[in-house]
């Protein structure tokens, strides 16, 4: 029963959302090698603790929300938009102690 | 109607003046309001309610709460049966039927209870070992569940509604004893906003069974006057009849509130119970404690039962569940027990303390006249049916027998750490406590009063404002006075001298409702199941629907001095979500039936239900499947009458079909080529205004994920359509695609699919009828050539009209406003009706797809290449686009793939099923190479007189003309087909460029 910020409508219910997927990925350049693509349609990082995720407002506003998510403790520790560099931010600011 | 022979002249919280009728196992009684049915069971001196589970032991009330192992209950009759409820907990309504458990033919005479004899042979794991292994508990489960019993339910509906609640609050209090209630008025006076919520029906906790003072008044006066105090604050909450059930992330409580439990059934526009989501910035959790038993031979005779459940009954119910009564106690708590149960008229036999020393409780029994045997431990009770008598060893090892019809038992008290367990924290152990005390809650609840061990009326109610306190400290509210602290009358307690067992022959229950024994734990413990997860499991301690609220720490306990381990070494006890049980329909809610999803319906819907339509569901759409006509019904011949004509008609005629559901969206923007070339694999920067394209869309790892038409309506301006299954999907798809992939991007998407109704009509006379329905459109081959969009009007009505074909024949799709969907139906029905216009549904749609070769939802599987489709030319070679990089794996290239084909029956009359495996050999023994499968059949093409089918088969067109056969074991089935081209009607495209 999280709740994540949205940056556009404020804090709602998870409910309002759905899970996108991995937002720590880069999608390759078109030319990269088939390695890195099978690594980047297949291969997921399964982190206990901090993990950049996306999360669509899906009935609310349709924005793609950059959660920044405790997987061992479900804490919300940030919220944002795809452009914003959630994770850098928060460990400068020592949030992610805070945080746990 | 039995008297309530046991029921007090005076006193209590029960009202004399009403009485309540009730029936327990077919025999009638009669109790008082403000009783449970458990007070007024025992009121009418019922002791054996129940049988146990395994050995089907006679057992009697054991507790006065939530906790209760033994009395289990079917409560109600017919639709509205529940089973295993707990008497302790019912209230007692006018009228009340309930039934015992466990037991055939009746409770007296249980021929289950042979088990008890052969007991030796029903040890630890014995399901395990004995049903466990093939074809072990498959075969036995309904032996087994028969002799066991786990109450009845019903196959009825439930009559009763059930809600939901969402609320958010600063400080939720759970618990409304002392502890609680004052938390929650130093919290309501800060002026935050509070939801105090209580489990039974009224506040106060253990006062209301207590005979303590505040203040030098009963406790009540303190109770009344501070719930006056919180009902008077606007921001403050009382939920009564509400068990907070489980915590959740985000310091979310989940919590039951019955608002019509207490009643015969719930009041007309009332419904039976709410569920609560509860948000809270703080939690006091001030749930108290359960009071534990000792493990000695024979402790589950009915009238062996909790000490301060003795004391709840006597003090709150004014029933003595005993004449002559002896208490067996570690802990001062018991004295308090007997002091009461004497002053209540009740024979103290004694009071038997393993503890060689006392204070200044002892003193008082003593004085009191209550003899105490120091360093003494019961040892067995006697009575089948009900107790008769105690032995009891003293120091020396002597037995001596008390003849008593009551047995109150206190091993000491666990603090009711269940909440804060749930989100992972174990409990902690405490050795002088000798309990469980709640781990690390976190900064988000915080434990109040006896929840944390803290024993005391005084002291809880103190820990009550401070954690208030606390928690207000942490959101910022200002400081304010705290109450004055009351004063209390308590005597010095002594320490509790830990006694988990005590050392005999015969029948030792840790676990009553599992019928789980000192000696299971034993033999677990030998058998290597050490782990407390291990016992657990080996011998479903704790594994009842009470979850072992009695019974889990003295089980840990016991595996402990087995193990020759401290307790905390051996593991903790941990609890999950529920609290207690709770029924589906409080979780279900109003979500049932017609509104457990959305339905979707198009805009044309009730159109279709006045002329015939039976309908299918489409996801959460409703679409027509097939019209009958007058005289026609729902028997297969007349469907497929039905369906036959719709094929034939439209492809000799025309027809119309209501394609509404298709997903819409609408794309604007200077870099909307760009997008789509991205996300199709053909190209997209040549199509002109006016112009409809054919799409085809991957996922990233190369696999066909969706298609439809896209059509540019102006400069920046186009309009794409996707399947019904995946409009929702495609559109989150475009969302992730231009806020993530490519912001840069400036395309503006929205879902349009519900504002357009869409309507196709198709067949040789389509463009005649085009032309009626129209407003002066030009709708000749060059005008509006194959592919091509024109916005115009019919009827007057807004519309666009897009020349595509699903069928093959000759056809366009019309698009209007969805609130002029069904005018604009009509205007077509009447103006097509001289040219013999019919509508068909989804089955003619997809016999005439079938019969064109176009692939849909069932060759889209999520598994096949736009080469397996035979799409392969359609990849651009000179764009890159979404799944090209992993298009070219190697596997997916791999000539030998199965790709698309048509089959034909070689008999020309047995119908391939869609499913089907494709084998080159009907006699082989399986294993079989499987060559690939049915994909979509159509039972009967009207065209060609014979069932079709598209398949994926490996090797694919190259197989042509060869035969395979369709294997459908499962019924059974083995038809042989011919490989065939995919497009089984007008292969050249003639009818729809025509
Ligand atoms: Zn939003």
């Amino acid at each position: 029963m999280i709740i994540i910020d949205c940056p556009y409508c404020g804090p709602r219910d998870h409910a309002e959302f759905t899970y996108v997927g991995d937002a720590a990925r880069t999608r390759p350049a078109e030319d990269a090698s088939q390695a890195t693509w099978f690594d980047y349609v297949y291969l997921r990082d399964n982190p206990r603790g901090p993990h950049l995720e996306y999360w669509q407002h899906s009935s609310g506003c349709r924005a793609m929300v950059k959660v920044l998510r405790d997987t061992s403790s479900h804490r919300v520790l940030a919220c944002g938009l795809p452009a914003d560099q959630l994770e850098a931010e928060q460990l400068e600011a020592g949030h992610l102690e805070a945080g746990q | 109607m039995s008297a309530q022979d046991r029921r007090l002249p005076q006193g209590g919280e029960v009202d004399r003046s009403t009485p309540m009728r009730f029936r327990f196992d077919d025999r009638d009684y009669q109790g008082l309001a403000g009783d449970t049915l458990a007070s007024a069971l025992l009121a009418n001196d019922v002791r054996l309610v129940g049988r146990s589970f395994k050995y089907h032991r006679p057992r009697g009330i054991f507790s006065a709460g939530p906790e209760e192992p033994n009395a289990l209950v079917e409560l109600r009759t017919g639709a509205r049966i529940e089973p295993n409820t707990r008497a302790t907990t019912i209230e007692l309504y006018d009228g009340l039927e309930a039934a015992s458990q466990h037991r055939w033919p009746s409770l007296r005479w249980d021929v289950g209870e042979v088990n008890n004899l052969v007991s030796d042979f029903l040890p630890a794991g014995f399901y395990y070992k004995t049903f466990m292994g093939w074809p072990g508990w498959m075969f036995w489960e309904h032996f087994i569940r028969k002799a066991a019993g786990m109450g009845r339910g019903t196959l009825d509906p439930d009559p009763d509604s059930y809600d939901k609640m969402n609320a958010h609050c600063d400080v939720l209090v759970i618990g409304g004893g002392p502890a609680g209630l004052s938390a929650a008025l130093v919290a309501g006076r800060s002026g935050a906003r509070v939801i105090l919520v209580e489990e039974t029906d009224g506040f106060g906790g253990r006062l209301r069974g207590e005979r303590e003072t505040i203040d030098d008044k009963p406790a009540r006066h303190w109770v009344a006057s501070t719930l006056a105090e919180l009902d008077g604050m606007g921001d403050v909450t009382l939920l009564r009849r509400t068990t907070a059930f489980g915590r959740y992330d985000g310091n979310v409580v989940a919590a039951l509130e019955r608002r019509a439990d207490h009643l015969a059934e719930p009041p007309e526009h009332i419904s039976r119970q709410r569920l609560w989501t509860i948000r809270a910035r703080r939690i006091v959790l001030a749930a108290g404690g359960i009071e534990r038993h000792i493990a000695f031979a024979d402790n589950d005779r009915p009238g062996v039962m909790l000490a301060g459940a003795a004391r709840t009954y006597l003090n709150r119910f004014a029933v003595q569940v005993g004449k002559i009564a002896t208490v067996f106690a570690n802990n001062d708590d018991g004295y308090r027990t007997a002091l009461d149960l004497a002053a209540g008229g009740v024979e103290i036999n004694a009071i038997v303390d393993p503890r060689e020393h006392g204070g200044t409780w002892r003193q008082k029994a003593e004085t009191a006249g209550i003899d105490v045997f120091a360093g003494a431990v019961v040892s067995r009770a006697h009575g089948r049916l009900g107790l008769v008598g105690v032995d009891v060893r003293d120091a020396s090892g002597k037995n001596r027998f008390l003849a008593s019809d009551l047995l109150a038992v206190s091993g000491g008290w666990n603090p009711n750490v269940h909440l804060t367990c749930h989100l992972g924290a174990k409990p902690v152990w405490d050795n002088a406590l000798a309990t469980f005390l709640p781990g690390d809650t976190g900064p988000d609840m915080r434990v109040a009063g006896s929840a944390r061990g803290l024993a005391g009326l005084g002291t809880c109610i103190t820990d009550g404002y401070a954690q208030a306190r606390a928690a207000l400290d942490d959101l910022g509210y200002s400081k304010s006075a705290l109450p004055d602290v009351p004063v209390t009358d308590e005597p010095q307690e002594e320490p509790v001298q830990a006694l988990w067992q005590v050392p005999g022959k015969g029948m030792r229950f840790v676990d009553y409702q599992d019928d789980v024994k000192v000696s299971d734990i034993a033999l677990a413990n030998r058998e290597g199941y050490q782990s407390v997860e291990h016992l657990k499991r080996y011998t479903t301690l704790g594994m009842g629907t009470d979850q072992g609220k009695t019974a889990n720490v003295i089980g840990l306990a016991v595996l402990a001095e087995e193990r020759g381990l401290p307790i905390d070494k051996v593991g903790t006890t941990t609890f999950r979500p529920p609290y207690t049980p709770v029924t589906f329909g409080a979780f279900v809610g109003r979500e049932t039936g017609l509104h457990y999803q959305p339905l979707r319906r198009s805009a044309m819907h009730d159109w279709h239900v006045a002329n015939g339509a039976t309908f299918v569901n489409a996801g959460h759409w409703l679409r027509p499947q097939y019209y009958l006509r007058d005289g026609e019904s729902d028997v297969k011949a007349d469907i497929d009458r039905a369906i036959t004509r719709e094929v034939t008609e439209t492809r000799g005629g025309g027809g119309i079909v209501d394609v509404s559901t298709l997903g819409k969206i609408d794309l604007q923007g200077p870099d909307t080529a760009e997008l789509l070339n991205r996300l199709y694999i053909n190209g997209w920067k040549t199509l002109a205004v006016g112009k409809a394209r054919y799409g085809l869309m991957l996922r990233e790892d190369g696999h066909v994920w969706d298609d439809g038409t896209t059509s540019r309506l102006g400069e920046n301006h186009y309009f794409m359509t996707t399947t019904t299954a995946n409009a929702g999907p495609v559109m989150s798809h475009i969302e992730y695609a231009l806020q993530v992939l490519w912001p840069d991007l400036d395309v503006k998407a929205v879902s349009v699919t519900e504002h357009w109704a869409a309507m196709a009509i198709a067949g040789p006379k389509s463009r005649e009828a085009l032309a009626a329905v129209l407003d002066d459109v030009d709708v000749s081959n060059d005008a509006l050539p194959f592919m091509g969009v024109v916005e115009c009007t019919l009827a007057g009505i807004p519309a666009r009209v897009f020349r595509i074909s699903f069928s093959g024949e000759l056809a366009y799709e019309i698009n209007v406003a969805a609130d002029c969907g069904e005018a604009a139906w009509e205007h077509v029905m009447r103006t097509g009706a001289p040219l013999g216009i019919l509508p068909y549904g989804t089955e003619a749609m997809g016999i005439m797809r079938i019969e064109k070769g176009h692939v849909a939802g069932p060759e889209l599987d999520g598994r096949t290449t736009p080469a397996d489709l035979g799409l392969g030319r359609m990849v651009s070679s000179k764009k890159p686009f979404l799944g090209a990089p992993m298009l070219t794996r190697e596997g997916l290239t791999d000539t030998d793939r199965p790709s698309l084909v048509g089959l034909v029956p070689v008999d020309g009359k047995s119908r391939p099923r869609a499913g089907a495996v494709l084998i080159a050999d009907p006699k082989a023994v399986p294993p079989v190479d499987k060559l690939g499968h049915v994909t979509s059949s159509a039972y009967l093409s009207p065209n060609l007189d014979h069932p079709i089918a598209l398949g994926l088969l490996e090797g694919g067109m190259a197989r042509e003309g060869e035969t395979v056969w369709a294997a459908f074991p499962l019924r059974d089935e083995m038809i042989e087909v011919r490989v065939t081209g995919p497009v089984f009607l007008d292969p050249d495209g003639e009818r729809m460029h025509g």
